[in-house]
């Protein structure tokens, strides 16, 4: 089926603000700052906008806040909130919204300051009251669990986990805008405090500061903006469960789903795809996504990602910004997979810029391994 | 429109999960029409049947996931235990730092302020438990 969405809407304007640490400042403020530097970039103004699309872990209605805080009177607004993957759905419905006409300028935004707030993850994520007699520790328990499952049934090894650390600080080293830069092996990831058997503190995300912000417009106009327009070719969503209590088998998830659906929407097969963006709140992620969005077998996950394959150099290029794990990861992910996407796609990603960038997969995960979201953006030639 | 009026004689599935567990009993849900079992305790089962019976687990149930909290004030495992009657639910491998995946385990209900169902290893080498209200 030929997709009516794919190409039809471009990012044109793409804003960074606080990554990493921005002591003094509210999520509010920074994703305030993330959005003038979209603005900027994308020669707008905010009067420009007539759409908004917003969720933090910090504002239970972001997008009415959002609005409030910037001044906006948009014709169409949306909060979803499913966690990390929020943007790459937020992709989908603002190329929907734009499509059918109900706006011409769609703002989609994140802002976080949980690193200098507090140092800890923050989420407004509810108790699952069948599990909290329990105490597990929200988020990493319902991981630790997923990975001690994936390495009884397939034999994935703890020194599989720490080259996907490996090679996303290899990525990090490469940019100068990552957080966490300098060396690292793999016996330093496994030599990490035990945090939730068998995940260490190696295997686990940072908490950063950052917001970012990306505006979208209709392709029709995409071109009379200063930067190369990155097209929207097409995203899907899959949501199987919320609480890990609930997963059906904690080795697939529903990316397997949205993965499949996506590819189709955007008319693309596995070889096409020059950059794979994943979400990596924590090793094991980047080992079911890669299965699970099929550039392995399922079970193959460690053993592709082994011995620097998804390094700089290697076979794949996975998460060429650093990742969750060694860039940014200010709570929810999901705006920075675009953010890279866009970096790459126009030819902006410096020393990490790959040979060829015309089309990248950003795969949103949202949860406990819960919301899956496959989103893939192009350049012109990708269309 | 259809309008299902919750019964005054009884509370929603949560509660009465909870208060068969404070009367000391392991309660799981289950259809009579199609025989599925429903954990955690619902309203609707994943069919959409809603006639729900409470029947007594029967307590038995393997290790599917399991992962060791590591914490300054104490370390705890937090487990994923398929029960014999095919539903999961996320416990505690009781009295044991962990087990491996596969282990066969057996409920107990751990008494208190909050009571809970805990699981322990059914292999009789495994270790004593360390609970006292195990044996109450």
């Amino acid at each position: 089926m030929t997709s009516s969405l794919r190409g039809k809407t471009a990012i044109v304007g793409m804003g960074t603000a606080g990554v990493g640490e921005a002591p003094g400042f509210s999520a509010m403020e920074l994703l305030g700052l993330s959005v003038r530097a979209a603005l900027d970039d994308a020669g707008m103004e905010l009067s420009d906008i007539d759409a908004v699309f917003a969720a933090t872990s910090s504002h239970a209605f972001a997008s009415m806040s959002v609005v409030e805080y910037l001044g906006l009177k948009p014709k169409y607004f949306d909060s979803t909130n499913i966690g990390g993957s929020s943007f790459e759905m937020h992709l989908l419905q603002a190329s929907l919204a734009l499509e059918a006409g109900l706006c011409d300028a769609a703002l989609i935004c994140y802002g976080s300051n949980q690193r200098t707030a507090g140092g800890r993850l923050v989420s407004m994520s509810e108790p699952q009251w069948h599990e909290t007699p329990y105490n597990p520790r929200h988020p990493i328990t319902a991981y630790a669990l997923a990975t001690s499952r994936h390495m009884h049934e397939y034999g994935t090894r703890r020194e599989d986990l720490a080259d996907v650390a490996v090679a996303a600080r290899g990525w990090a080293n490469l940019n100068p805008g990552a957080f966490a830069r300098g060396p690292l092996t793999r016996e330093d990831v496994l030599s990490r405090r035990m945090v939730s058997d068998p995940l260490t503190a190696g295997d686990c995300c940072l908490v950063t500061d950052g917001a970012a912000a990306c505006i979208l417009v209709r392709a029709d106009r995409a071109k009379d903006f200063p930067k190369a327009p990155v097209y929207f070719l097409g995203a899907a969503g899959a949501n199987w469960h919320r609480s890990i209590q609930a997963m059906p088998d904690l080795t697939v998830t529903a990316a397997s789903e949205s993965g499949p659906r996506a590819f189709e929407m955007a008319e693309v097969s596995h070889g096409d795809v020059d950059l794979v963006m994943l979400y990596d709140a924590f090793t094991i992620n980047t080992i079911l996504f890669l299965e699970d969005l099929g550039f392995c077998p399922k079970g193959e996950g460690g053993r592709f990602v082994r011995d620097g394959r998804i390094a700089p150099g290697g076979a794949l290029a996975v998460n060429t910004n650093g990742g969750g794990l060694s860039c940014v990861h200010p709570g929810m992910y999901g705006m920075f997979l675009i953010a890279e996407g866009v970096a790459q796609i126009r030819r902006e990603a410096g020393e990490r810029q790959l040979d060829r960038a015309d089309i990248a997969l950003l795969h949103g995960n949202g949860g406990t391994l819960s919301s899956q979201v496959t989103a893939f953006l192009g350049s012109e030639a990708a269309l | 429109m259809t309008d299902r009026r919750p019964s005054a004689q009884e509370a929603g599935p949560q509660q009465t999960f909870e208060a068969y567990l404070a009367e000391g009993r392991f309660m799981i849900q289950r259809s009579r029409a199609t025989g599925e079992h429903v954990f955690y305790p619902k309203v609707m089962a994943p069919s959409g049947a809603v006639d729900l019976e409470w029947v007594e687990a029967k307590g038995t149930g393997t290790v599917y996931a399991i992962t060791v909290n590591r914490k300054r004030e104490g370390s705890y495992n937090v487990a994923l235990v398929d029960l014999d009657e095919g539903v999961r639910m996320m416990t505690t491998i009781s009295g044991v730092e962990s087990v491996a995946i596969g282990t066969r385990v057996k409920a107990r209900i751990e008494t208190g302020e909050a009571p809970r169902v805990v699981f322990e290893p059914m292999n009789e080498t495994a270790p004593r438990v360390a609970n006292e209200e195990a044996h109450a």
